[in-house]
């Protein structure tokens, strides 16, 4: 058992857990001088947290730091757009892969860094699709104005990832971020859709470790599963409690295991019934398992964010979620069972974990 | 010079960088840009390119100003991080 850190993005900053065992956790924090946190990751090359953030005041910049939180640095150096574009007022996502980082931001865009985020330059803002035009105007974002709320990297090819711009859908470049195809084929929208390629609400897309062509989608309408590297997706709602949901976690070893928290698809948007659950498919949505051992049963209208579940990379894996109301929950045992690690911090944006090599 | 007085918030954000700061600058813009040369970086934390920031507001001599406002000599200019709800 090696030591496992979740990093957890807040409102109010990040904070970090720390444990040897799953079962007894430390709360270090707030870091990132309390800044509004998105996202926060550990590239696995070298260890260093990389944390997506945005002041109010201050605006969009990343946090690092490359001794598990005793220090900090940061940089927003490059990342805005011309005068006259809309301002950047987030880092929304962050991505570390084949040897660089990627920030998303809202307007939407990707940033790229070569120098472990000191300094960032535009990649892409998706130029070449006619969705541009419409999501480039802040009047057409959705509420929390994410912008591009994630990039996802083949494993084996640097120059192929998915870019999720929020409200808008899936893209994928074959070729570093020059030209983009829209990856949405098989998905539901309960709304008009001004061209069937985009236009789709998908708040979480996640890849199996385990095998790169199993991508699984939790989205505004619907659970998804794609065998063929995003190239089309399959519904896999039949078995959930509803369609909407914000979270979804892939297991790191099983690549037909996976982690949904449906949610309430009206103005809640809390955990159906008050009853805490998180859903889990052994067999890539097929069937769904609810998993309720240890967690609230009476009167937990809790909210979890696209980015608060996450899994770790243990023999048998551990299963983390944070609420928008302050709770972790976490699992040591694949979700068999849970308890709660923390309360009463600020609402929770994003559940990150950190390994030691 | 001008009396610069500057937020709380951006303190941690350059090392050295003090509450008060003494400038000799013609307008509001021109201060930031002489702080910027000695913080590289601050202008960008309280300016988009299209003005200040939403939640940034400044005030020569007590009086609400903005990047064009001239100062004057002895002056005092405030920049106020607004507040931002809870």
């Amino acid at each position: 058992m090696s030591k496992v850190s979740l990093l957890v993005g807040t409102r109010k900053g990040l904070f970090i857990l720390d444990s040897d065992d799953r079962h007894s956790w430390r709360t270090r924090g707030p870091f990132c001088e309390s800044w509004p946190v998105y996202h926060a990751i550990q590239d696995p090359s070298d260890g260093t947290i990389y944390v997506g953030a945005g002041s109010e005041w201050h605006g969009a910049a990343v946090w690092r730091s490359k001794d598990l939180g005793e220090t900090w640095e940061w940089s927003g150096e490059g990342i805005k757009y011309p005068e006259g574009d809309e301002p950047i007022t987030k880092v929304a996502s962050v991505t570390a892969a084949h040897g660089k980082l990627y920030a998303g931001v809202g307007a939407p865009g990707i940033f790229e860094s070569a120098d472990g985020g000191v300094t960032w330059s535009l990649l892409s803002r998706l130029e070449d699709q006619a969705a541009f035009e419409r999501f480039k105007n802040p009047e057409n974002s959705p509420p929390g104005r994410l912008g591009l709320i994630a990039t996802v990297f083949d494993p084996d090819d640097p120059k192929r990832f998915f870019a999720n711009v929020q409200g808008f859908g899936i893209w994928e470049t074959e070729d570093g971020g020059s030209s983009w195809t829209p990856r949405n084929q098989g998905l539901r929208a309960d709304w008009p859709l001004e061209d069937p390629a985009w236009g789709y609400c998908v708040h979480k897309l996640v890849r199996s470790p385990a095998d790169p062509d199993r991508i699984f989608e939790m989205t505004h309408v619907g659970a998804y599963v794609s065998h063929d590297r995003g190239a089309s997706f399959t519904e896999i709602t039949e078995g959930l409690p509803s369609d909407f949901g914000f979270a979804a976690a892939a297991h790191p070893h099983d690549r037909d295991t996976a982690y949904m928290i449906p949610l309430d698809p009206q103005h809640g948007r809390y955990m159906h019934d008050g009853h805490a659950a998180v859903w889990m498919t052994r067999d890539a949505g097929s069937s769904w398992q609810r998993l309720d051992n240890g967690l609230p049963q009476d009167g937990a209208y809790l909210g979890v964010l696209r980015e608060g579940m996450a899994t770790d990379t243990q023999d048998v894996p551990g299963v983390y979620f944070g609420t928008s109301t302050g709770q972790i929950f976490a699992s040591a045992d694949e979700g068999a069972s849970w308890s709660e690690i923390a309360n009463y911090l600020p609402a929770i944006t994003s559940i990150g974990v950190a390994e030691a090599a | 010079m001008t009396d610069v007085h500057l937020p709380s918030t951006l303190l941690p954000l350059f090392p050295g960088l003090t509450r008060h700061v003494d400038v000799e600058a013609a307008t509001v813009d021109d201060a930031l840009a002489r702080l910027d040369e000695r913080f590289p970086g601050l202008r960008e934390r309280l300016c988009e390119p299209n003005g200040l920031r939403p939640h940034i507001h400044v005030y020569v001599d007590r009086e609400r100003a903005d990047l064009g406002t001239p100062l004057r000599g002895e002056g005092r200019l405030d920049v106020i991080a607004a507040i931002s709800g809870g």
